[in-house]
């Protein structure tokens, strides 16, 4: 069976769960394996985690280097496994760093570059959708090895055994000339809140908050629901919350299991970056707001009622 | 003198319907309004700046379709020197690697540039990988999702943002930067710079000017090709409630239902 290459997403040991997202998708093609780049040490953190999800191998691309310079690394582990490893596709996740790590790949290798899958099939092909959820695509790399970019949240990670043999992989040096040194790193703080990108639910807040110290309402509500926050361009532009939280056209896209809006009107912006989402609560004081045409349950009233009942009711069905 | 070349691209508006055609799904370009991509006003915009902060000249390059022209006098209105338009049909339905070697072949029209600036993703394919795509053709430093950059001599510094946090980035030119929307705040065009703008020189090229190996263009060329696409059935609207003091109760209880809570 050949090898299916996933490049693992971690920060300070942990691996992030879009990899075993990409783990479970790397399965239906073939052999799942993992390649690690970091500073030396840094597989044998992993390595369990990455085991649990079905590695079979762990490719271990480790120097001083792999976090000193911008995407250039990832790139030459994931080039030098593949030239040995020949392997039927290579997934990353579908960030910042991921689009660009398969763009780069795929210039170095001759392959296709398919990004922001949604879903990845047994014969090499991925789903996709684009222009905000507006079209469903099928596309596949008519030649060379496909580069897939997969949507963090749109496959769900199954749990498998897997052998987890280590492999290592030697990192060619870095050329300052032709690659970005990274002289500082500032990790977004998200406190004890999941990721906008892969929650399972979102709650977001917009214009209809009002300011940013009501935005404490959308937050509890989120709590109360493990869920992240998330903010419509209009609630950002107004100062009510973060830039980095923003979901629409130019924010963030989503597609949690539940989205919760509260106070957001549904501009066709706002709703490319979160109507793939599979159910969608919406509370707003205006009946006519286009939210509730894509909603599933809507609520027409204030949000700062609604949200602090649903608050609580929620509470009381944890206990 | 530092010689910035800006990428340009023109695409559906996003405030109007954006479709694929039935026969090669390839972009309708009919359906919806055409207008230069939001981002790239902002990379015109960091360009310019530049510039005025000491020596240089701008570019505007643009690969698209002959009515992309709109776009590139967009830019040249802003205070752009001259454009670079690639246009020709042997393009349509280039998927991202050949786009990139295309760019990076027209770059070679360009004399001696220094520093190449990108939107971070189009608002359209959303591929985000262009400029560092680009940067891995030319064998130039990536410095891509920049939300401030500086340039001092040859020396360039970008924070980097994306959904990881902040990572400040140094290297020398030659460089390829992309820039988020939080770069700048892009100029209006001013009536002088309209005018100004319809005798700035405009060079048309077309693939063959460009030394690409054309089996890697249009859609017998893409690596990657698309099998079927079609719009999604709108989303249906629910239940709707009004909310007469239990609005936030009954919102629960549908959750309950739907095993959500």
């Amino acid at each position: 069976m050949a090898e299916v290459l996933v490049l693992v997403d971690h920060v300070d040991g942990e691996v992030k769960k879009s990899t075993f997202e990409l783990l479970t998708a790397a399965r239906a093609l073939g052999e799942a394996s993992a390649v690690v780049v970091g500073t030396p040490g840094t597989a044998g953190k992993v390595k369990d985690a990455l085991a649990s999800y079905g590695a079979a191998k762990v490719y271990a691309a480790e120097s001083d280097d792999a976090t000193g310079y911008l995407v250039t690394p990832k790139v030459d582990a994931l080039a030098t496994v593949a030239e040995q490893a020949s392997p039927a596709a290579v997934l990353v996740s579908a960030t910042a760093d991921g689009k660009e790590v398969s763009g780069r790949l795929a210039i170095r290798l001759g392959g296709a570059v398919l990004v922001d899958a949604v879903g990845v099939n047994a014969d090499g092909s991925v789903d996709q959708s684009i222009f905000g959820g507006a079209f469903s695509v099928k596309s596949k790399a008519a030649k060379g090895t496909p580069v897939v970019s997969v949507r963090p949240g749109a496959v769900e990670a199954e749990q498998a055994d897997g052998a987890a043999a280590e492999e290592t992989v030697a990192l060619p040096a870095v050329d300052p000339a032709k690659s970005a040194k990274v002289t500082g790193v500032e990790p977004v703080v998200g406190g004890d809140r999941p990721e906008l990108t892969e929650a399972s639910i979102v709650v977001s807040g917009g214009r209809g908050v009002g300011s940013a110290e009501k935005f404490d309402v959308v937050e509890k509500l989120a709590d109360s629901l493990g869920a992240a926050v998330g903010a419509s361009r209009a609630a950002v532009d107004s100062g009510y919350y973060p830039a980095q939280f923003q979901v629409g056209q130019t924010g963030k896209t989503v597609s949690p299991q539940l989205y919760v809006a509260l106070g957001i009107s549904g501009a066709i912006q706002h709703r490319a970056g979160m109507q793939t989402s599979k159910t969608i609560v919406a509370v707003n004081k205006d009946a006519e707001a286009p939210i509730f045409e894509i909603a599933d349950f809507g609520v027409v009233g204030d949000l700062f009622d609604v949200a602090p009942q649903l608050t609580d009711e929620v509470a009381k069905r944890k206990g | 003198m530092t010689n910035i070349v800006v990428l340009v691209k023109q695409v559906p508006d996003t405030y109007s319907e954006r479709k694929l055609n039935e026969s090669d799904h390839t972009l309708d370009r009919e359906s919806a309004d055409a207008v230069i991509d939001e981002i790239n006003e902002r990379a015109v915009e960091e360009a310019l700046k530049i510039k005025e902060a000491g020596e240089g000249e701008v570019t505007v390059l643009c690969v698209g379709p002959d009515r992309a022209t709109d776009a590139i006098r967009k830019a040249l209105s802003m205070g752009a020197d001259k454009a670079v338009h690639v246009s020709d049909e042997a393009l349509q339905g280039s998927d991202m690697v050949a786009t990139a070697k295309v760019i990076a072949g027209a770059l070679g029209k360009v004399d001696g540039y220094d520093l190449v600036i990108a939107g971070n993703e189009a608002s359209d394919g959303r591929g985000g990988a262009i400029p560092a795509m680009l940067a891995e053709i030319l064998g130039v430093p990536q410095l891509t999702h920049a939300r401030e950059l500086s340039l001092d001599g040859t020396t360039l510094k970008v924070d980097r943002e994306t959904e990881d946090g902040v990572t400040h980035l140094e290297a020398s030119l030659p460089a390829v930067v992309s820039v988020t929307e939080k770069i700048n705040e892009p100029r209006y065009p001013s009536f002088k710079g309209i005018m100004a703008a319809k005798k700035k020189p405009v060079e048309t090229v077309t693939v063959a000017d460009l030394g690409v190996d054309a089996g890697e263009l249009g859609l017998s060329g893409a690596y990657a090709t698309v099998l079927e696409a079609a719009p999604k059935p709108p989303r249906a609207a629910g239940e709707r409630v009004d909310d007469d003091g239990d609005g936030g109760t009954k919102a629960a209880e549908y959750l309950v239902g739907q095993k959500l809570i």
